[in-house]
């Protein structure tokens, strides 16, 4: 095959990695509250910025950085339960979106008054490695193992835990999970610092490749809902599958084309898919 | 708002110029004008329960057509804008015909429009031979004799095209609110089923109302173009600009036809300020602010101002309707 086409491929799968681990965050949020968060992406952007100050302003080690990343956005995510998303529980969905939607303005904004809307690189770059005959970043594939890694966590916690075995309980059935004395208050605010801790996650694994700016969550934000709707809102599996066909179809369409009008591509592919699969392309 | 009211505020309005205000004021009065026709273009579905997250593609669709057919074929603005706002109307039934036929609604709706925005906004960046890319792109400037052809006036003129443009939005707000249409489309927002099988054209109502938004959005586009005389993607389509224009309404309240004109007001009104007071940050300072509002009004204030003053009046029989209509349907208590 075509070294360069296999390149693409393989670029291709290891996006989907990273676009996976945003997508199964917010497929957990939705599956289990019943509301989008519109300004996930700027959660990521958030951790991003929090391991590029904590590493090179603040002169923290890289590991321990990363290890502070996931607890902040875990905060966070809980703050944004508390405050925006409880109130607005037996609001419209439109309402609910649309409080999410102010949360990103906030939190863009935030960013810019505090750091400036200047491009902040983490300068951290592991040597190309060589797979065969093709070339892979190595921090793309450190990246990629990490976002497995979480999914697999992830998998494990939701299917021995008896807190999983309950959250999976109540995305499944709000109604009668109360019944049987799951208090859904307290499942609510575990799913959504679970949802943050993986938006931390992701920061760490996005800012490795990524430069930090106030509207980078702006550059992986809709792809990343488009991922979850094209699953099936709040189906894992689909969601998680569905990351690695995206990222194969951007991958290819840079590779056909060029990386602009593969996302032309990608986002085109995502409305043909609602057009002849409203559910989601897992859906039975 | 009674039709001899709105002439008498109309009329008024017009004779702003005349007064000599000055330039900057103006300038943040035609800005306002602009942002409520965009606002009152998005609100005009919004309230039928169409949400759009993608309402900046329309006013970009509209904007470039007009500049590139003025830049490229030297088209004059006076043919290019109605040529811009059709487009618009295009692109709304291209996207809105497969989505209302295929029965895509709520948040499947919301994130196709969104990604349809995203198309528009990095097609325009990627195609930066006739466009600019993001650098953004300025109409030619026309000799002053043939400004008038060119559509390109000082404030006076502007401020009364876009009065025109504003005054027909709601217009056709009007006359949708007296047709059989707004009865159909609340009865869709409500139940689309039960609608359909009261024998309503939900696909045809649907695809209506959205032509009508999608060209009122498209004319607050393309003339926004030719006022600034500078188009770039990011203030022109996709998902911010998009957000903004829903905030607008949403702040001002979409069930009333002067609601978008108020959060037109507020957001113009709060950026100018907070430029001012904040000088160069003010990019951060108003975004913030403006997600703050959002965030209250969603939880405080969900009908926005407007529907503030609506509490305070009687309610009419033929307001009393829409009352009803216009509701947000409520979702289903989670637990």
């Amino acid at each position: 095959m075509d070294p360069f086409l296999l390149e693409a491929l393989l670029n291709g799968v290891l996006l989907g990695g990273v676009f996976a681990l945003p997508v199964l965050g917010l497929n957990l949020v939705f599956g289990v509250v019943d509301v989008v968060w519109l300004c996930y992406a700027e959660l990521v952007m958030v951790g991003m910025y929090t391991v590029w100050f904590l590493h090179t302003q603040a002169g923290w080690p890289l590991a321990l950085a990363f290890a502070t990343c996931l607890p902040v956005v875990a905060a966070l995510g809980l703050l944004l339960h508390l405050l925006v998303v409880r109130p607005l529980l037996s609001a419209a969905p439109i309402n609910q979106v649309l409080a999410t939607g102010g949360v990103l303005f906030v939190l863009q904004g935030a960013a810019t008054l505090v750091f400036s809307t200047d491009f902040r690189s983490l300068g951290v770059e592991m040597p190309p490695m060589e797979l065969g005959e093709v070339f892979v970043s190595g921090t793309k594939l450190a990246a990629f193992v990490a976002a497995l890694l979480g999914a697999a966590a992830l998998w494990a916690f939701l299917k021995f835990t008896y807190v999983g075995t309950a959250i999976r309980a109540i995305a499944r059935d709000r109604e009668v999970m109360p019944l049987m004395g799951v208090d859904p208050r307290r499942i609510y605010l575990i799913a959504s610092a679970v949802g943050g801790a993986l938006a931390g996650l992701a920061a760490c694994l996005l800012v490795v490749q990524l430069d930090v700016h106030p509207f980078v969550g702006l550059s992986f934000g809709p792809i990343t809902f488009m991922i979850c709707v094209m699953g099936g809102l709040g189906n894992m599996l689909g969601g998680f599958l569905a990351a690695f066909l995206m990222g194969l179809i951007v991958s290819t369409g840079g590779f056909w084309w060029n990386t602009e009008m593969s996302y032309v591509v990608a986002f085109l592919f995502f409305i043909l898919v609602i057009f002849v699969r409203p559910r989601g392309l897992f859906a039975r | 708002m009674k039709g001899g009211v709105l002439l008498a505020v109309l009329a008024a309005l017009a004779t702003v110029p005349l007064l000599g205000p000055p330039d900057y004021g103006m300038h943040l009065l035609i800005t306002a004008l602009l942002t409520a026709l965009a606002g009152t273009g998005w609100a005009m579905m919004g309230r039928f329960g169409l949400v759009s997250f993608g309402h900046g593609a329309f006013l970009g669709v509209a904007a470039y057509t007009t500049a590139l057919l003025w830049n490229l074929q030297g088209v004059s603005p006076w043919i290019g804008v109605p040529l811009g706002v059709a487009a618009a109307a295009g692109a709304g039934a291209l996207l809105g015909y497969p989505c209302f036929r295929l029965r895509v609604v709520g948040h499947y709706f919301a994130l196709v429009t969104l990604a349809a925005g995203e198309i528009v906004r990095i097609l325009v960046t990627a195609l930066r031979e006739y466009t600019g890319g993001s650098l953004g792109m300025t109409p030619d400037r026309a000799p002053p004799d043939a400004a008038f052809a060119a559509m390109q006036f000082d404030k006076a003129g502007f401020w009364w095209i876009t009065l025109a443009a504003w005054a027909a939005g709601l217009l056709a707000w009007r006359l949708l609110d007296r047709s059989m249409s707004s009865k159909a489309l609340m009865a869709i927002a409500e139940d689309e089923d039960a609608a359909a099988s009261i024998g309503i054209r939900v696909t045809r109502e649907k695809l209506k109302v959205t032509l009508i938004s999608a060209a009122l959005a498209g004319l607050a586009g393309a003339l926004t173009a030719q006022y600034r005389m500078y188009l770039n993607p990011e203030s022109l389509a996709g998902l911010g600009i998009s957000l903004q224009i829903v905030f607008g309404a949403i702040a001002g309240g979409m069930y009333s036809p002067i609601g978008p004109t108020i959060g037109a007001l507020i957001t113009i009104g709060l950026e100018e300020s907070l430029r001012v007071a904040f000088g160069t940050e003010f990019t951060g300072a108003a975004a913030f602010s403006y997600g703050i509002l959002l965030v209250l009004f969603m939880l405080f204030l969900p009908r926005g101002i407007a529907g503030l003053l609506e509490r305070r009046r009687p309610a009419a029989p033929a307001s009393g309707a829409a009352e009803a209509g216009g509701a947000v349907p409520a979702a289903q208590p989670p637990g």
